[in-house]
């Protein structure tokens, strides 16, 4: 009896009981990998943001914002065309893609329950929420740039709302489903057809969540590349007010100048690289906060 | 609902609420069906412009387009061998190391973090998907290719040179640092949030009751993850890893940055190589004729194996979400 309970007290750690020695070093080797690998992503992630401070901060200036891309070899210039280009296409692409996104995300929801089709309809959106961006680009190629013989904002800002309408028709079907469905049915009661249901209950329900969609698939196309190189391409002057022709852009920008050898447009990659990725993260962050916010 | 019609068009009731028209409702549920509709165009758009685009490069080369690897643009000869063997290389090299980090990073989510930091790991994680791709390229090329070089390539190449097989595989011919390993490990940290987030949904759906059921025996949390939690999500998580795979596999500016950008075929994985994105980045706007017809074509091999990849990952991850 003596023998039996003072056994556990004399082992060195005595929470442990009497565990053998490998299950104790295979729990102890499974928390500090496992912790360790969370503290690598962490690092890593802030040696981006942090070498995009350090190198981006100098070339941060008035003239970022004011003055227009500089021509191989001249000294200066700024971002404004890239910076104003990208909010076109971005908002170009977000304009496209939200009407569509919000109806398809709808019809998903509300009409199509149980049917076939929507099951088959959601799958293939599920496939182009994480189908190659630069496919699209290609795609986008093919049908608008190619047969009118040029590059335009028009062609990028549909290959932008091709990347968004996935992430709206998502979003917008899963908040949909959020709603209970006596919201429904109280509207239906009082003699709402389906389309004034859907629009003025069910939606105003569900507007926050929406409006996150909206936001998470504005952060996913402000930064995409790949779709506008074949599209948007980029120039270093103002472009055309009807975005026939290459419309500037930052992302192009930014890859075109990081490995140039001007030390000007090496100096706006950088600051151009800052100004995008915390936008973005800006954006991704606040859409978060909308929706812990509506729950 | 024609009743309810009926009564407000007929003379007797004062008109004082609107009367929903039945025109408002056909207009409205064609439009979200044929906005649903679109969804299934745009894919197999894309799928009919990439087969029609690539036509020709597939009618002049047949199969020996995927199998040759000779890109000459001169001679107007075009092989895809080189970028697909990239493509697939580097979408290993990130599964390989992504894969362990991404568990790691959910199973510690999960299971060891202390409430308090769940939530701003969670928000660090999904932000790593949040920073732009070409951003990912930047920090590979002007941070992470020039220690790597100094410190990885460099001394790994002195030691392994003339040794059988690992000499072949790991020797660098130009201790550039660029590389099908940089662009493979670039890769691993844009799929890590993905695969992560997933798995760590998957994690929390299982039923408390298993968990706490084996720790009612004496498991150990490794006990628990290994024996309990892993098997439970186990289709799952090979969907997740799955959809990372689909990422990196069409993943373009990160890699257009670090990958060398070569068009020859070396057996280390230190040495400069490209992949069919990266390609098709690099020579798309500069390309007439053939040549764009080979580089639409080289987008027609991408689309069917991503297509694959991704109709696999999601039968998977959905086959679990049911129970």
């Amino acid at each position: 009896m003596t023998m039996t309970s003072q056994t556990p007290r004399e082992l060195p750690h005595a929470e442990w009981g009497r565990v053998r020695q490998s299950r104790r070093t295979a729990d102890r080797a499974m928390k500090i990998i496992t912790t360790g690998f969370t503290f690598i992503a962490i690092f890593v992630l802030f040696w981006i943001l942090g070498m995009l401070v350090v190198k981006g901060i100098g070339g941060l200036s008035a003239a970022t914002f004011t003055a227009v891309t500089p021509g191989p070899g001249s000294e200066g210039g700024g971002l404004a065309n890239a910076i104003v280009g990208s909010f076109v296409l971005t908002f170009l692409g977000i304009a496209i893609a939200t009407p569509i996104g919000v109806l398809a995300g709808t019809w998903l929801a509300e009409y199509g329950r149980g049917k076939q089709l929507a099951n088959l309809i959601r799958f293939i959106n599920d496939i182009l929420l994480s189908a190659p961006s630069i496919l699209i680009g290609l795609f986008v190629y093919v049908i608008l740039v190619e047969p009118f013989r040029g590059y335009s904002g028009w062609a990028g800002g549909v290959a932008l709302g091709i990347i968004a309408i996935p992430v709206i028709v998502r979003t917008t079907e899963d908040m949909l489903n959020l709603v209970p469905a006596p919201l429904r049915e109280a509207g239906a009661a009082l003699g709402a057809p389906p389309s004034v249901v859907t629009t003025a209950v069910t939606w105003r329900a569900a507007k926050a969540g929406m409006v996150t969609g909206i936001l998470l698939a504005l952060a996913r196309i402000a930064g995409e590349t790949a779709p506008l190189l074949f599209t948007a391409l980029n120039n270093n002057f103002w472009f055309s007010p009807t975005l026939v022709g290459g419309v500037s852009n930052l992302p192009v920008t930014i890859y075109q100048f990081a490995s140039a050898p001007y030390e000007n447009w090496q100096q706006l990659a950088w600051a151009g690289s800052l100004i995008i990725t915390m936008s973005i993260l800006l954006l991704s962050v606040a859409a978060r906060r909308i929706v812990r916010g509506s729950k | 609902m024609t009743a309810v019609t009926d009564m407000t068009s007929a003379p007797s009731a004062p008109a004082i609420r609107k009367t929903p028209k039945a025109t408002f409702d056909f207009v409205f549920r064609n439009a979200s069906f044929l906005a649903a509709l679109l969804v299934l165009v745009l894919l197999a758009g894309i799928m009919v412009s990439m087969v029609i685009g690539g036509w020709p490069a597939f009618r002049e080369f047949g199969f020996g387009f995927i199998t040759s690897s000779v890109w000459d643009t001169q001679n107007e000869q075009y092989g895809a061998w080189p970028a697909i063997v990239g493509t697939l290389a580097t979408a290993m090299i990130a599964l390989v190391i992504g894969v362990p980090l991404s568990l790691g990073i959910a199973i510690y989510l999960t299971q060891l973090a202390p409430p308090w930091f769940k939530g701003p790991v969670s928000t660090a994680i999904e932000l790593l998907a949040a920073v732009p791709s070409i951003i990912y390229g930047m920090w590979g090329l002007f941070v992470f290719v020039p220690l790597f070089a100094q410190y990885v390539q460099v001394p790994l190449s002195n030691i392994v040179e003339g040794m059988p097989l690992i000499g072949t595989v790991l020797y660098a011919r130009s201790p550039s640092g660029l590389g099908i390993f940089t662009a493979g490990m670039i890769l691993a940290f844009m799929i890590i949030p993905f695969i992560a987030s997933i798995t760590r949904d998957m994690l929390e759906q299982i039923p408390s009751v298993l968990r706490e059921s084996a720790y009612g025996i004496g498991a150990t949390t490794w006990e628990v993850v290994r024996h309990v939690l892993v098997p439970q999500a186990g289709v799952a998580i090979i969907g997740a890893i799955m959809l990372g795979l689909g990422r990196a596999l069409g993943e373009t500016m990160a890699v257009t940055f670090v990958v060398g950008n070569a068009n020859r075929l070396s057996a280390s994985i230190l040495d400069p190589g490209s992949t069919i994105a990266s390609r098709i980045a690099n020579e798309f706007n500069e390309a007439m004729g053939l040549q764009l017809n080979a580089l639409i074509a080289l987008g027609c091999i991408l689309f069917f194996v991503t297509f694959i990849v991704l109709v696999i990952a999601r039968l998977l991850v959905s086959r679990v979400k049911r129970y």
